[in-house]
């Protein structure tokens, strides 16, 4: 396994860059990073989230039903439709990055929808009733009332998210996306007889970054716990 | 482009739909049975006062929820051959190796997670339950029945039936070994009809129906079983 890492670890971490594009594990991370945070999918849940919890019952039932449809059907599923549908909607031919990332976004948005969901639900309901009670409205209430302590609750999910979306990425390689996956394939077809090492350092690139992520989230959990605990 | 979905009852096109839907049900369903067998080894050995025995389970467990499944798969697929015995192999190889090989890793991967869900089931009722279930005179099947499960089940049950849903939408990351379930189908009968609207379209309701079948049985047990009130 070291002998794999030693003789690939470079292609592992960032593919054939600088001379081709990024790959390996960097890429696996921009993809992730922007798939779930940076502005594209976290909007996209808020207003999933907000769509649900509120009143505008169209709206909700819109919603509702992308949740419910996103949360249904695999990754790999979704990807399809993105290599399909997306050139005939724009009409030029799109990057596999690209498609790759927008179905990433769609995907994701349906889970962070349901956690952004369940922080506002987490709040008491006197919250909004008091902000509401002292003249804000419903969009200042959000604003400075409710959304402010329900985002703080959820970080630890979100980071818990993110987990999930590095290990979600893991099945672009399929439509030629350059990550870690498909660069422990390609080192796999060069090496042909050392399978069981190549994947394993494939496996333990996850595992450590993962197990990482996750423990932070953890650590998250117990520090904002303990902040609601403390008395006023 | 003209959408027609009759195109997918055609002679050529339903076999292949049904068996690719076939197959991973099958997938699904032995590596629902395999996890759920391991998970319960896995639980009880946590229970075994042995340090090195439950630091093993600890590292089993968190190589299972922190390393992507189909790497998983992969790891099995292309690498345990090289280090399982020749008699087990040639066995494997007999059958349908794509298959057992991704049964295997979708199990392993699902019994992680089934046995942390057991886990904390069984962490909400308190010991003293099982004494105070004893001392009114239940045997210790009685108490295990009558007062330790219907607590443990409302809390492990709801969890359980999420990473199902969870399990039955990995079962498609199958194809990237080869096996011939539904998303494997789903890209073979585009390439041979080029028809990709319907044949997506198909697919995609058939993942989503079976797992709206999955989310409404955690909703109902929810609702008919809803976690103890703490007094």
């Amino acid at each position: 396994m070291l002998d794999i890492l030693h003789e690939y670890g470079l292609m592992f971490l960032v593919g054939t860059w600088p001379v081709g594009p990024l790959g390996g594990f960097a890429n696996t991370l921009v993809l992730a990073g922007l798939g779930l945070g940076l502005g594209l999918s976290f909007p996209l849940a808020m207003l999933l989230a907000l769509a649900r919890t509120g009143s505008i019952r169209w709206l909700k039932m819109l919603a509702t039903v992308w949740v419910y449809t996103f949360r249904g059907i695999p990754l790999v599923m979704v990807v399809f439709w993105a290599y399909f549908l997306l050139p005939v909607m724009i009409d030029t031919t799109v990057p596999a990055f690209a498609t790759a990332l927008a179905a990433i976004v769609v995907y994701e948005s349906a889970f962070l929808a349901e956690i952004v969901r369940a922080g506002l639900d987490g709040l008491p309901k006197g919250q909004m009733e008091a902000a509401r009670s002292i003249g804000l409205s419903y969009a200042q209430a959000m604003k400075s009332v409710i959304l402010p302590q329900a985002l703080l609750n959820i970080i630890p999910s979100l980071v818990s998210q993110f987990v999930s979306t590095i290990k979600a990425t893991s099945i672009v390689y399929i439509i030629g996306v350059q990550e870690i996956t498909f660069s422990a394939q390609q080192i796999n077809s060069i090496e042909m007889t050392r399978a069981l090492s190549v994947f394993l350092v494939l496996a333990a690139f996850y595992f450590v970054a993962c197990l990482e992520l996750s423990q932070f989230a953890r650590w998250l959990e117990a520090r904002i716990r303990a902040r609601q605990l403390r008395p006023a | 482009m003209d959408f027609q979905l009759s195109f997918l009852l055609s002679a050529d096109v339903l076999p292949l739909l049904f068996k690719g839907m076939a197959t991973t049900v099958r997938l699904f369903a032995c590596a629902w049975v395999l996890g759920m067998l391991v998970a319960l080894l896995l639980v009880g050995l946590r229970a075994v006062p042995w340090r090195w025995l439950d630091w093993l389970v600890a590292v089993f467990v968190e190589y299972h929820r922190n390393v992507p499944t189909v790497v998983q798969i992969m790891v099995w697929y292309f690498g345990m051959p090289e280090i399982l015995p020749r008699d087990i192999k040639l066995w494997i190889n007999r059958g349908d190796t794509e298959f057992l090989f991704a049964m295997i890793a979708l199990a392993l991967n699902a019994s992680a997670f089934f046995a942390e869900d057991i886990r904390s089931g069984m962490r909400t009722v308190p010991h003293t339950q099982l004494e105070a279930a004893r001392s009114i005179g239940l045997s210790a099947f009685g108490a295990l029945w009558h007062v330790i499960l219907p607590q443990a089940l409302r809390i492990s049950v709801p969890p359980l039936i999420n990473r199902a849903l969870i399990l039955f939408k990995d079962t498609s990351l199958a194809m990237a070994i080869g096996v011939v379930e539904m998303t494997y189908q789903t890209k073979a009968i585009e390439n041979l009809t080029f028809r990709s609207m319907e044949v997506f379209v198909a697919a995609t309701l058939f993942y989503l129906v079976a797992s709206l079948v999955l989310m409404a049985l955690g909703a109902w047990f929810n609702q008919r079983f809803p976690p103890a009130h703490k007094g």
